[in-house]
């Protein structure tokens, strides 16, 4: 009902509105649908999202009440629409204090220099406290461990602001490599096309054809297990699914008019590339590289939970993990010991939960510029 | 261009990405350091270096590289993958007992998940704004975010030691015996999950988008009830959509099945893999890989075809 009256109220400002409806309506052929396709392919990588197109047709009506300057660029609007998004500022926030309690969590020391001198964590992260207190292994939490004690005696809690270490930082720096191969490698490959596109698509179907994990598994097994194996076990083809989504931007890029004016003023292929054609095509793949950074993450506890990942007694999310299994299987011997299984978990659960709310409001915001762009072009 | 044409050029298309996957595979295996002979040797230092040539000979472990990788691809051709080192049982063999249990694992997750996500991703659409779309989208959102191996354990610590429906070591029986289906519960619902919440993401967009289409307004002026124009007219646009992932949700629901195994001890090839891969048998763990791999080609390939029965234009590029 609602909504009905909102379309009748659409009539008062008809002229306006009917454009936008152009803009809609010739998507099925023209540039809209191309880029809906690409949506796809970004939505396809693992929780991509959603509700791009529909939500900017729900908002439409304040999209009118809030018409803003032309001056106003689309990267800004596509801001101030992401810090309207009450979830996505929860989840930046979760993102931001996790990231800040994980670098305060111990002292870090730089070739012996001092350089963060704050301790959140009551316990070093591998000390067994057994050994010094009046404490036994799988102690429940109490208000002196509030995430109890594991099988080796070890603080959970401590364990758990530290392990944020390995995982966010591995997700950050394996996105900052694959993102930076993919762009430049699918850039190529669209923008040349013909048969260096063929073939350099074709290495890109070879590798997305096997699953990431089974990929890193096995390169973890050839140059086995450590911090940077794991960097490279998730770059060495994590490029790929970024290669596609940006080639597929760059095609449809570069058959726009100020490309074609930039090449008949004699521009050189480098700069017609890199300077007009890629910062156009980036936008889906900040959203891709946002949320690869949750699956990264993923990846990474997974293998350390398969006894894959950093050495055994690493206070990593996954590995952590990988102990309480085992405590698990060997038999409920003296109660149920979850808290052993329940914190790192819930810890990788909320970081990727937030990343991906994150995501999702960068895909709905990033959408809404695109549809605002369009609009704008079309009324000229 | 023929229903039929389209899918001939599409499985034509694919030879040429399984050559190169079984390359990718050879290579990644041929770089490991040390030879599986040379590991043999090691354990089991009476051998001597005339013993020494002759298994990696028996093996085919003396030719250049190429050589390796055009004698593997021949017998890897006809089924033949070499043997388990640690046992000298024949990889085939192996992978042949466990595969069965891993598809039955993945069935029962896509069932599940395709099962539960198209009702609720629809329920969603059309009554979005409502409390059931709020829990769908919490759910779903839950569901791509919650490592999946994680979620096992919790189901472990809630189902098994908690409330006791199931066994912490299930009895085996063979996968034709009926109370199968009630071991498979736990892993199936684990592996499906993310998959479920994508499709559910995914087809509650699309579905949204359909219904505001023209047709659909059309459909309702002419007088059709409400249901045959969601399952009918709507949905099938829809899921063209949800086609589209396809290759993405089966690379998911294999590498969930690597994982999940070894949470709940399933004997598939999943975790077989990890056993390989902690063993060094490169002979498996070379079956295994290249088989995940064909699998999501194939996967793909079924729902380009089916993509190309939903929406015919496609078969005009």
């Amino acid at each position: 009902m609602t909504e009905q009256r909102a379309d009748r109220g659409r009539i008062r400002i008809r002229g306006f509105e009917s454009e936008q409806g152009e803009t809609r309506g010739g998507s099925p052929d023209g540039a809209g649908s191309a880029r809906g396709g690409s949506a796809d392919r970004v939505r396809g990588t693992r929780g991509g999202s959603t509700d791009g197109e529909t939500s900017v047709r729900g908002d439409s009506r304040q999209w009118n009440s809030n018409v803003q300057p032309e001056s106003v660029s689309g990267w800004r609007r596509a801001l101030s629409r992401f810090a309207r998004n009450r979830e996505a500022l929860v989840g930046l926030l979760i993102v931001c204090s996790m990231l800040l309690v994980s670098i305060l969590a111990r002292p870090i020391e730089l070739w012996g220099v001092p350089i963060q001198p704050v301790s959140l964590a009551p316990y070093p992260p591998s000390e067994m406290l057994w050994l010094t207190q009046d404490v036994s292994a799988y102690d429940p939490p109490s208000a002196a461990h509030p995430m109890g004690l594991d099988g080796n005696g070890r603080d959970v809690f401590s364990r758990v602001l530290v392990g944020g270490r390995y995982s966010i930082s591995i997700g950050l720096v394996v996105v900052t490599i694959t993102s930076a191969i993919g762009i430049a490698y699918g850039s190529v490959a669209g923008y040349y096309g013909d048969w260096v596109d063929e073939l350099l698509m074709r290495v890109v179907d070879m590798i997305l054809a096997f699953p990431d994990l089974v990929l890193a598994l096995v390169v973890v097994a050839l140059f086995g297990n450590g911090y940077w194996q794991l960097v490279l076990a998730f770059s060495l083809f994590g490029w790929a699914s970024y290669a596609r989504v940006i080639r597929g931007e760059v095609l449809e890029v570069k058959e726009t008019e100020y490309v074609v004016a930039a090449k008949a003023l004699g521009a050189s292929d480098r700069s017609v590339l890199f300077k007009h054609i890629v910062p156009n095509a980036v936008p889906p793949v900040v959203v891709l590289a946002t949320l690869n950074i949750g699956t990264v993450v993923i990846g990474v506890a997974s293998l350390g939970f398969l006894g894959l990942g950093l050495p055994p007694a690493t206070a990593e999310w996954g590995t952590m993990l990988e102990g309480a299994r085992d405590a698990i299987v060997q038999g409920p011997g003296g109660g149920i010991h979850w808290w052993v299984t329940v914190f790192p978990g819930g810890a990788i659960f909320a970081f990727v939960l937030s990343i991906n709310l994150i995501g999702d409001a960068i895909t709905d915001a990033l959408d809404a510029r695109a549809t605002d762009s369009r609009a704008r072009f079309e009324r000229r | 261009m023929t229903l039929r044409r389209y899918v001939l050029r599409r499985i034509l298309l694919i030879v040429p990405v399984l050559v190169g996957v079984s390359m990718l595979t050879f290579a990644l295996v041929s770089l490991t350091p040390g030879d599986p002979v040379s590991r043999m040797v090691a354990q089991n230092p009476s051998v001597t270096a005339a013993e020494e040539a002759q298994l990696r000979a028996q093996y085919g472990l003396d030719g250049p590289v190429w050589q390796q990788y055009l004698t593997w691809l021949g017998n890897v051709a006809t089924g033949d993958f070499g043997v388990v080192y640690g046992t000298d049982r024949p990889v085939s063999a192996v992978v042949g007992r466990r595969l069965p249990e891993t598809v039955a694992l993945g069935v029962f997750g896509w069932l599940f998940a395709v099962g539960i996500a198209i009702p609720t991703g629809i329920y969603a659409a059309v009554r979005k704004g409502s409390v059931g779309d709020t829990v769908s989208r919490v759910f779903a959102l839950s569901g791509v975010s919650i490592p999946n191996f994680w979620l096992g354990l919790v189901f472990v610590l809630v189902f098994v030691l908690w409330a006791g429906w199931w066994d912490v070591r299930p009895p085996r029986e063979p996968l034709t015996h009926p109370e199968t289906l009630w071991h498979l519960v736990l892993p199936g619902v684990t592996i499906g999950t993310a998959t479920c919440a994508s499709i559910m993401r995914v087809l509650r967009t699309s579905m949204a988008e359909e219904l505001n289409e023209e047709y659909v307004t059309a459909a309702r002026a002419k007088g059709l009830p409400e249901r045959q124009i969601v399952w009918k007219h709507a949905l099938r646009n829809a899921l063209s959509a949800v086609v589209t992932v396809v290759a993405t949700l089966t690379a998911g629901i294999v590498a969930g099945a690597v994982v999940v195994e070894v949470v709940f001890s399933w004997p598939g090839l999943g975790r077989e893999l990890v056993e390989a891969i902690h063993g060094h048998e490169i002979n498996l763990v070379v079956a295994i890989t290249l088989l995940t791999a064909v699998t999501v080609v194939v996967c793909n390939l079924l729902a380009d075809i089916i993509y190309a029965v939903l929406d015919p234009r496609i078969r005009y590029d």
